[in-house]
C-alpha cells in the first residue's frame, strides 16, 4: 500500500501539475487558530508541512522566525503540536502532514516516543533541518519502519557524490533547496539553473518525488510547473504576520493565497 | 568515557565529529556540510604542515606579542594568606584578549581558501573586535553579529571593531545576546558561504569550528609551560588552574598543553557565570546540571525547557552570557579531568575590587569570575600550592557597567 504522501503525487501526476506544499508554523498565532489554518488551506493545499517552532532556529530567515517566535511566546507546546495535527487529521477534508523543525525537539522527546506520538497523531513525514545525512541513518531507519517519510534534503552545495548517496538513502520523497539562502530569501538563482539542477536529482532516480523549496512565492511559482512539488511558507507566514498587524482574519487571506499559488500551477 | 593520553583533545573526536561518543557532532544544515568538509580539509592539511606552523608563529608573536606575562600577584597573595596566587595576562596581547588567538588562524585559513569576506559572532564584543583586527590586517572585509543587548553593553568595543572598519550587525531576536548573534551568523553564513569564511568565536559550534578554536587558544597553555620551567625549574608538584567559562575558548587554551598530567599535579577549575545571586536564569549549564542537548550545530549541557527550547540566561558578563558550553568542556567534565563551579555577579564583582586594590591588574568581568572562586579556594591551600589565574581580558570594556555598580570614583581611581 502506498503510503499518504506518496498517494498525493501520484494523484498530482496524474492531473499534470506539480504538488502545493505550504508551510505554516504549529501555533502561529495561537493553537486554535493554526488548526484553523490548516483547515482553510488544505482545500488548495496537496501536503501540509507543519513547522515545529524553535528558539534558536539556524537555517530560517525573518518571516518564519517571526511566526515561531510568535508561537513560542502564546505558550505552545510539542504536544499541543500534536493535537493540532491528530485534531486536523479527523477533519473531512484532512491531507498528509509533515513536520520541519529542529533535532533538538525531537531529542529531548525521545527519538522513539517521538515518532510514536507522531504515528499516533497521523504525522506522515519528518524534516529536520539540523540532521543531515549520514547522522540522519539511523533516526531515518526507524521512521521509515514505522511507516514515517523521513525526508531528505539536498541543496545546491550537495556534491555529487552526496546526491546520489543521499537519494539512495531517502524514501519517496526528497526536498531540493533551490538556492544558498535561509528561509524566505528571495529567489537569486536563475529558474533555469535551479531546474537543472532538480533534473540532475531526478536523473539519479526518477521514482523519487523530488519538490523544490525555498523562494517559491505567488511571483516565482509559475516558472517551476515541471517538477514533482513545489514548498512555499515563508510568503505564508508574512501573510499571516501582516494580517494580524493590519487587524484582519489571517485565516481568510492565508487560505486565499494558498488558493491564488493552486492557480498558478494548475 | 575515557579521555585519551598523548593525543590532542581537539583530535580525540569521532569521526562524526563526537567527544566520548555524544558532544559535539555536526547538526547543520544540509547548505554547510561542503563548507564545513572544505575547512575540516584545509585544517587537517594545515594544523601538521611546518610551513603554515611557521605562519601562524610569526604573527602570533609579531602581532599578537606572545608571550604574555605569567606574574606573581605578590599583595593578593599576602593578603587571601594561602597558596601563592599567580596571573597568566593574556590580556596583555593584541586588543585585551585571548580572542586574537582565533580570529588570526581564521583570518590566515580564510586568506588560503580565497574568501574576501569574513563573519563573526560576538558576545562581549572582544571576539568582534579581535576578527575585525585581524581582518583588517589580512585585508579580508568583516561582518560582526551582536546581539542588541550586549551591543548597548560593551560600547568601546563596539567602537573598536566599526573603527576597525567591520559592519557591525544588531541582533534583535530572542534575547538579543550571544546566543542569538551566533545564531543569526551561521544563518547569514547559509546564505553566503560560497563567498564567506565563519569563525565561530569560541569552542562552540560545529566540531571543526571547536576544533581551530581550541587548537588556537592552546598557544596560552604552551606559553605557560615554558614560564613556569623558567620560574620554577620544573612543573611544580601542586598548581590550580582558574579560567571562567563561558563557551570555553579561554580556559581550554589554558588547560590544554597540562592535559596528560595528574590532574592532583595540575588541576582545571572551570568557572561559570551564576548570574545575579538567586537568579534562575544562570549560565552555568554544567554547575547546575543542565540536561544534553543541540545548539548552533554542537551536542552539549545546555540550559533548555522540557520542549527542548534554549533558555535565556542573565550575567553580568556579557562574555559568559551563554545558555550552552563547549563540547570539550562537557567532556573534560564527564571523564572528571576538569571540575566546574559558579560565580555570581556580585561574587565577580567583588573579586574584581579586590584585585583593582591589592594588584595593578584590571580583569574584566569574565576573569573576575574566576578570580572570585581562585581567592576563595586559596585561602584554605597550602602555601607551596601555585594557583593561576588566566586573567584572559581586560576591563576596559566593562567601564560602563564597573561605574553603574561600583561608582564612576572606583572606576577612575583605577
Amino acid at each position: 500500500m502506498l503510503n499518504p504522501i506518496s498517494l498525493a503525487f501520484k494523484k498530482t501526476k496524474k492531473e499534470m501539475r506539480p504538488a502545493l506544499i505550504t508551510y505554516t508554523v504549529a501555533g502561529d498565532s495561537s493553537k486554535k487558530q493554526s488548526l484553523e489554518i490548516l483547515k482553510a488551506i488544505s482545500n488548495y493545499a496537496d501536503i501540509l508541512e507543519v513547522g515545529v517552532p524553535h528558539n534558536t532556529p539556524v537555517a530560517d530567515g525573518g518571516q518564519i522566525q517571526t511566526s515561531a517566535y510568535r508561537a513560542i511566546k502564546n505558550g505552545i507546546k510539542m504536544n499541543d503540536i500534536f493535537e493540532i495535527v491528530s485534531d486536523f487529521k479527523k477533519s473531512k477534508n484532512s491531507k498528509p502532514v509533515i513536520f520541519m523543525g529542529y533535532y533538538n525537539m525531537i531529542f529531548q522527546y525521545g527519538e522513539n516516543n517521538f515518532i510514536k506520538q507522531c504515528k499516533k497523531s497521523g504525522v506522515n513525514g519528518l524534516i529536520v533541518v539540523d540532521l543531515p545525512w549520514p547522522e540522519n541513518k539511523v533516526f531515518s531507519k526507524k521512521c521509515k519502519k514505522n511507516s514515517i517519510n523521513f525526508i531528505q534534503l539536498l541543496s545546491p552545495t550537495t556534491s555529487n557524490k552526496r546526491l546520489k548517496s543521499i537519494t539512495k538513502d531517502s524514501h519517496d520523497m526528497i526536498y531540493y533547496i533551490s538556492m544558498l539562502s535561509t528561509t524566505g530569501g528571495k529567489l537569486k538563482e536563475s529558474p533555469k539553473k535551479i531546474l537543472a539542477n532538480y533534473k540532475k536529482i531526478k536523473y539519479i532516480n526518477p521514482k523519487k518525488n523530488c519538490v523544490i523549496g525555498f523562494g517559491i512565492t505567488e511571483k516565482t511559482i509559475s516558472n517551476f510547473k515541471n517538477t514533482d512539488g513545489l514548498v512555499v511558507g515563508s510568503q505564508i507566514c508574512k501573510e499571516i504576520t501582516r494580517s494580524l498587524s493590519s487587524r484582519q482574519n489571517p485565516v481568510i487571506n492565508v487560505s486565499k493565497l494558498v488558493s491564488k499559488l493552486r492557480k498558478k500551477i494548475s | 568515557m575515557k579521555l585519551k593520553k598523548g593525543i590532542p583533545v581537539i583530535d580525540q573526536a569521532d569521526k562524526l565529529g563526537f567527544w566520548g561518543g555524544k558532544f559535539g557532532g555536526n547538526f547543520v544544515p544540509e547548505t554547510l556540510k561542503k563548507p564545513i568538509e572544505d575547512l575540516e580539509k584545509q585544517f587537517n592539511k594545515l594544523k601538521s604542515n611546518k610551513k603554515f606552523i611557521k605562519e601562524r608563529d610569526k604573527y602570533f608573536k609579531n602581532w599578537i606579542g606572545t608571550p604574555t606575562r605569567f606574574i606573581k600577584l605578590n599583595n593578593l597573595t599576602r593578603h587571601v594568606g594561602g597558596a601563592q596566587i599567580w596571573s597568566k595576562v593574556v590580556s596583555d596581547a593584541n586588543g585585551g584578549a585571548h580572542k586574537i588567538y582565533n580570529a588570526t588562524v581564521h583570518c590566515l585559513l580564510a586568506k588560503r581558501s580565497g574568501k574576501k569576506v569574513i563573519i563573526g559572532d560576538t558576545g562581549a564584543g572582544y571576539a568582534g573586535k579581535m576578527l575585525s583586527m585581524a581582518a583588517k590586517k589580512f585585508g579580508l572585509k568583516c561582518k560582526i553579529f551582536m546581539g542588541a543587548k550586549d551591543i548597548y553593553r560593551q560600547q568601546p568595543n563596539v567602537k573598536a571593531m566599526k573603527k576597525n572598519g567591520a559592519d557591525v550587525i544588531p541582533v534583535y531576536s530572542g534575547s538579543q545576546t550571544l546566543v542569538d548573534a551566533v545564531s543569526e551568523c551561521m544563518r547569514y553564513w547559509v546564505a553566503n558561504c560560497d563567498t564567506t569564511a565563519m569563525c565561530v568565536g569560541s569552542t562552540v559550534g560545529p566540531a571543526i569550528f571547536v576544533r581551530i578554536c581550541g587548537w588556537s587558544t592552546s598557544q596560552i597553555s604552551r606559553e605557560l609551560k615554558v614560564q613556569l620551567m623558567n620560574e620554577f625549574g620544573d612543573i611544580p608538584k601542586k598548581i590550580k588552574l582558574y579560567n571562567c567559562v563561558g563557551g570555553g575558548s579561554s580556559s581550554f587554551g589554558f588547560w590544554n598543553e597540562f592535559m596528560d598530567y595528574d590532574k592532583k599535579q595540575v588541576e582545571f577549575i572551570g568557572v561559570e557565570a551564576g548570574g545575579p545571586a538567586k537568579s534562575k536564569r544562570h549560565a552555568a549549564p554544567l554547575t547546575y546540571g543542565s540536561k544534553i542537548g543541540i545548539l548552533h550545530g554542537a551536542a552539549q549541557y545546555v540550559n533548555q525547557n522540557n520542549d527542548g527550547q534554549i533558555e535565556e540566561t542573565e550575567s553580568i558578563s556579557a562574555g559568559l552570557d551563554y545558555p550552552g558550553i563547549s563540547p570539550l568542556h562537557c567532556f573534560l567534565k564527564d571523564t572528571k579531568r576538569a571540575r566546574y563551579t559558579a560565580a555570581s555577579d556580585e561574587e565577580a564583582l567583588k573579586a574584581y575590587q579586590t584585585v583593582t586594590k591589592y594588584e595593578n591588574l584590571r580583569p574584566s568581568l569574565e576573569p573576575s569570575h574566576a578570580f572570585s572562586v581562585a581567592i576563595k579556594e586559596a585561602k584554605r591551600l597550602s602555601k607551596d600550592t601555585i594557583v593561576i589565574i588566566n586573567s584572559c581580558g581586560d576591563a576596559y570594556k566593562d567601564r560602563g557597567i564597573l561605574e553603574k555598580k561600583l561608582g564612576k570614583k572606583y572606576v577612575k581611581s583605577n
